[in-house]
């Protein structure tokens, strides 16, 4: 079994009708996992199940070998999972430094290595520590928005379209810092409009259509897969 | 010259002096309301008679003391008995929050709900307020009444214009820079100030990260209730104390912190003191002060007094009203609509 | 309102609760409450136009009355003459200058931009402020030195009193255009803050303008409405001392009941008809329109309603309604006093008549107009005899007890407090919900 994953899920937001039809994700440490599909397809739908923001009333949850299924999100992260929202990701109108310390908030223990290991990662937000996030560019504020999820140390990295608004070049750059990050052992689960870069990177992909797996398997195979090409990645 | 001296020593005495002593009330009035505002996110309209609950406290503890024979000297006995006030109002407020606001937290209540229960607690303490010490005026301030007096400083400087400084003045001005200070250093410089700031900019993420919101909300709590009782302690000692009074300054201190950008502590205190500035500037008489710069028979007849002290509240509305048709959201960028 | 058992009966036990005490303690006393309670009846319908059919939050609804008030004074008092002679010209010249003024800012805000707009502006404010008080303060000075022990203002136009009322709605829905125009759009928050200013100005503003109102030294001896009659005639008119005589009562008193009740008749009739409109509005389009706003007001900006402008309607409408009820109550009284107008009295009780009675529902609003309204008058003497029993035990020169019976009267705000609380956490929809 995946380190952590979603099987057999369904369920939608409150008492609304079902989004996700029977849908597993899952991924494995040090591994990229990538969630693709066409818009309303429930893929951030998935994730959010996933991290425990909606209930699911089948299904279950396992990270790690253990059920989560009933956890808060708050409690998840505790157990170590990390998630980057999609928009409104970072505390405006604290600078970068703040930031990465209230990403710290759960831990008790000195936080100056892994900021040290963000800043390593992103250097250019040790140059710009003490601005305010919300003077900074899309770029280097989702750059913030993962140096904060980060800072747990978690041991899954959860990303809400992470490249959403930003340009091209910032885009591949900020998915070569994703394939380091994973390099150190994280597992990340990734969800993603730009699904020909995304699968590019990933180990494995799903697609979703009206909260349904559609095609689950390795990314260079989904992108090899001729009805893939067609239906989803544009020819 | 020494007619230029002069007036700018009557300026000092009348109309400076005693306009930051009143702005540094409304600031601390407004950081109370300004705080709430970022972390519950409505408009506290039983913010007035949080001051005047805790005031009253002082107040009885402070007879307490004297009828003891304890005092500080020169000082008021009221900023011994201060912490007691503080304890009584922060009870009060977390008892409060306990049994009316908690409850359209989990609701996820809108705004407006918040406000009237805020209304149904004004009522409440209003009477229990009168209740226990009644409507009427109290003065409790002891100690020595000035700091410099008009006729030592005419002594010192040989001006005909005598600069009297009060000491509830100078202990006004002390007290705030302390308690701005200390404010300060909280939200910028401990963690749980930070947490505090990170909830009130984005909740979502704040929850993300493990920040306990029940937490950021009783210290925002506590953190009212002090400021609170200090800015009433000290507006009492200044002027009296009179319960009615505490419920029209809410008015320039909404003015305040909507004017400063709410949400915003730097802005509550920049907004405290454009208000107060203003209020007393337009409602002071010039006539004096022009006396001195004009040749004598050009001295003006009249009080040459902008708009009498009467319409002292229309000054923080208008105030209001123009940075709400200019700049909604307040001179530092407050949370905006 | 749907007229089923539950709300029927309702308004029963309150008519039985006017009865009983016109029974058991006297009828003047039930005129006397029922007079009360039907203008807060008008005044929490005016307030349920704004919260219950908008959501919009007033805190300044004493403003609004004492603008009636002011309105029936200004209306029906006579004319001051040698005043008029001596200021009238002076008042009129700045009131012209005034308005000069402001369609010289308008003009500059519309044709203007930028610095030069602001620059602009503010000059035209400040010098005309100086130009206009140049003209103004001794026109003032002059009409208060008319008479000032018997007057000492302009007076006012010598009309029935009726008009006043007419005057009362329309200067409130003024005043409402005005704090709507700056307020409304913005945060929620704002609109309340506004309110409670521009009405805390409004009380200043007639407490300290003598030349118009008399300010504190009141104005007596209001006419009543043709309608209603003066005790004197009634005690002289061979009829009702006959009346008095069959039905064993002084005719005094008599007289005092037959002044309440027909008091008690104009304004079950003011009440009648602003209620039938208000309910007519609510089920038009108009308040279907209003309440979709109210419940989601993003999508109905989605859907192309201009919310801002809809607010303005409903806040002026509800003002207006706050202002007649305002000139109703100071005919009632048949004076004005300017230091009666207290927040907690005239704003914040008529807020416990709205929650209390049901927001939304303009039948709540009415019943819950006269259930506070009931319980605001009898409980002082509730409360005193409560706190008389609870000190029964104690030496009747205790310190303790002197200070309890004294503070009984303060025990109102505190219960209006908790019923307001209560009743919006365990049954936020009130006495009869919204359908």
């Amino acid at each position: 079994m995946a380190f952590l994953i979603g099987e057999n899920m369904t369920g939608g937001y409150g008492k609304g009708a079902d989004i996700l039809h029977d849908c597993t994700i899952g991924v494995e440490k040090g591994e990229i996992a990538v969630v693709v599909g066409p818009n309303g397809a429930g893929k951030s739908t998935a994730m959010k199940a996933v991290f425990g923001m909606l209930n699911i009333h089948t299904g279950r949850v396992m990270m790690d070998g253990e059920e989560i299924t009933s956890l808060s999100p708050q409690a998840r992260v505790q157990k170590g999972m990390g998630f980057v929202p999609q928009t409104s990701n970072v505390f405006t109108g604290m600078s970068v430094e703040e930031n990465l310390e209230m990403g710290a908030f759960i831990r008790d223990d000195d936080i100056k290595g892994t900021m040290e290991q963000v800043f390593e990662l992103f250097p250019i937000l040790k140059e710009k520590r003490k601005q305010p996030a919300g003077e900074l560019s899309g770029g280097q504020r989702q750059q913030v928005a993962v140096g904060r999820a980060l800072m747990t140390q978690p041991k899954v990295l959860m990303l809400d379209e992470p490249t959403a608004g930003v340009s091209p070049i910032v885009m591949d750059e900020l998915f070569d810092r994703i394939i380091e990050i994973a390099k150190t052992g994280i597992a990340i689960l990734m969800v993603e409009q730009n699904a020909k870069q995304a699968l590019n990177i990933a180990d494995k992909g799903y697609v979703l259509v009206q909260g349904r797996n559609r095609y689950t398997d390795t990314g260079e195979a989904l992108m090899a897969d001729p009805e893939v090409r067609k239906a989803f990645l544009g020819g | 010259m020494t007619d230029i001296l002069n007036a700018i020593v009557l300026l000092l005495n009348f109309l400076v002096i005693p306009g930051i002593a009143y702005g540094c009330q409304l600031a601390l009035g407004a950081l109370g309301v300004t705080l709430i505002y970022g972390i519950l996110r409505f408009s506290n309209f039983a913010h007035g008679e949080t001051m005047a609950f805790g005031t009253m406290f002082t107040i009885i503890a402070t007879w307490f003391l004297q009828s003891n024979g304890i005092s500080l000297g020169p000082i008021p006995t009221a900023l011994l008995a201060l912490p007691i006030g503080i304890l009584a109002a922060v009870l009060l407020i977390l008892g409060t929050d306990k049994l009316v606001y908690k409850f359209y937290r989990k609701q996820k209540s809108t705004p407006v709900i918040y406000l009237i229960a805020s209304l149904g607690v004004m009522f409440f303490y209003n009477g229990l307020i009168r209740f226990i010490i009644g409507p009427d005026d109290r003065i409790f301030t002891d100690g020595s009444r000035f700091i410099i007096t008009a006729r030592e400083f005419k002594e010192m400087t040989g001006l005909d214009q005598g600069m009297a400084f009060k000491m509830t003045q100078g202990i006004t001005i002390v007290v705030t820079i302390i308690c701005v200070a200390a404010l300060f250093w909280f939200l910028n410089k401990t963690r749980t100030g930070k947490s505090m700031r990170a909830y009130s900019d984005n909740e979502d993420l704040a929850l993300l990260s493990g920040i306990n919101p029940d937490r950021v909300v009783m210290i925002a709590w506590i953190l009212t209730a002090t400021l609170a009782t200090i800015a009433g302690t000290l507006y009492g000692l200044d002027k009296s104390f009179k319960p009615f009074t505490y419920l029209q300054i809410l008015l320039p201190i909404f003015a305040a912190a909507i004017v400063g950008g709410i949400g915003n502590p730097i802005g509550a205190i920049l907004g405290g003191f454009v208000i107060a500035l203003s209020e007393v500037s337009v409602t002071f008489a010039y006539k004096r002060v022009i006396a001195y710069l004009v040749p004598e028979s050009w001295a003006p007849e009249g009080l040459v007094q902008l708009l009498s002290t009467d319409y002292k509240f229309a000054v923080s509305f208008t105030i209001l009203v123009i940075v709400l048709l200019v700049k909604p959201t307040g001179l530092m960028k407050g949370q905006s609509i | 309102m749907t007229f089923n058992l539950r709300n029927i009966s309702m308004f029963a036990i309150m008519a039985v609760m006017f009865i009983l005490v016109g029974v058991f303690n006297s009828w003047s006393t039930s005129l006397f409450i029922l007079n009360f309670c039907l203008i807060s009846a008008v005044m929490s319908l005016g307030v349920n136009i704004q919260w219950g059919y908008a959501g919009l939050l007033n805190v300044g609804i004493m403003g609004f009355v004492a603008l009636g008030g002011v309105a029936a004074t200004l209306v029906s008092i006579p004319p001051v003459q040698g005043a008029i002679a001596a200021g009238g010209s002076g008042i009129l010249f700045s009131a012209f200058l005034t308005a000069i003024a402001i369609a010289a800012i308008y003009f500059a805000y519309k044709k203007l931009s930028g610095g030069t707009r602001k620059l602009t502006i503010t000059a035209i404010s400040i010098v005309s402020f100086f130009v206009i008080r140049y003209y103004f303060d001794p026109a003032v000075d002059a009409i208060e030195s008319f008479d000032s022990a018997g007057t000492g203002n302009l007076g006012g136009l010598n009309m029935p009193i009726l008009f006043g009322w007419l005057l009362g709605g329309l200067l409130a829905a003024g005043a409402a255009w005005l704090v709507g125009k700056i307020s409304l759009g913005l945060r929620s928050d704002y609109l309340a803050i506004a309110t409670l200013g521009i009405s805390e100005i409004i009380i200043a503003v007639l407490k300290n303008e003598d030349w118009l109102t008399r300010g504190v030294k009141n104005v007596n001896g209001l006419p009543r409405p043709f309608s209603v009659p003066y005790e004197v005639d009634i005690q002289q008119s061979a009829y009702w001392i006959d009346m008095a005589e069959r039905w064993g009562v002084s005719v005094v008193e008599l007289s005092s009941l037959v002044v309440k009740f027909s008091y008690a008749a104009l304004f079950a009739i003011v009440l009648l008809i602003i209620l039938y409109l208000s309910e007519k509005a609510l089920a038009s389009p108009w308040g279907r329109m209003m309440r979709a706003i109210r419940d989601n007001e993003t999508a109905a900006e989605a859907m192309g309603k201009n919310v801002t402008g809809r607010h303005l309607q409903v806040f002026i409408l509800g003002s207006a309604v706050v202002g007649i009820a305002g000139a109703m109550l100071t005919t009632l009284d048949g004076l004005f006093t300017p230091t009666a107008y207290q927040p907690l009295r005239y704003t914040f009780l008529i807020w416990v008549m709205v929650i209390v009675g049901g927001s939304g529902n303009n039948w709540g609003a009415v019943l819950g107009g006269f259930v506070v309204g009931f319980f605001w008058i009898q409980a002082e003497p509730i409360g005193l005899w409560a706190m008389d029993v609870i000190t029964s035990g104690m030496a009747e020169d205790s310190d303790l007890r002197s200070h309890l019976l004294k503070s009984a009267a303060h025990m109102r705000l505190m219960m209006m407090g908790v019923i307001l609380l209560l009743v919006l956490r365990f049954t936020p929809k009130g006495l009869i919900p919204e359908k």
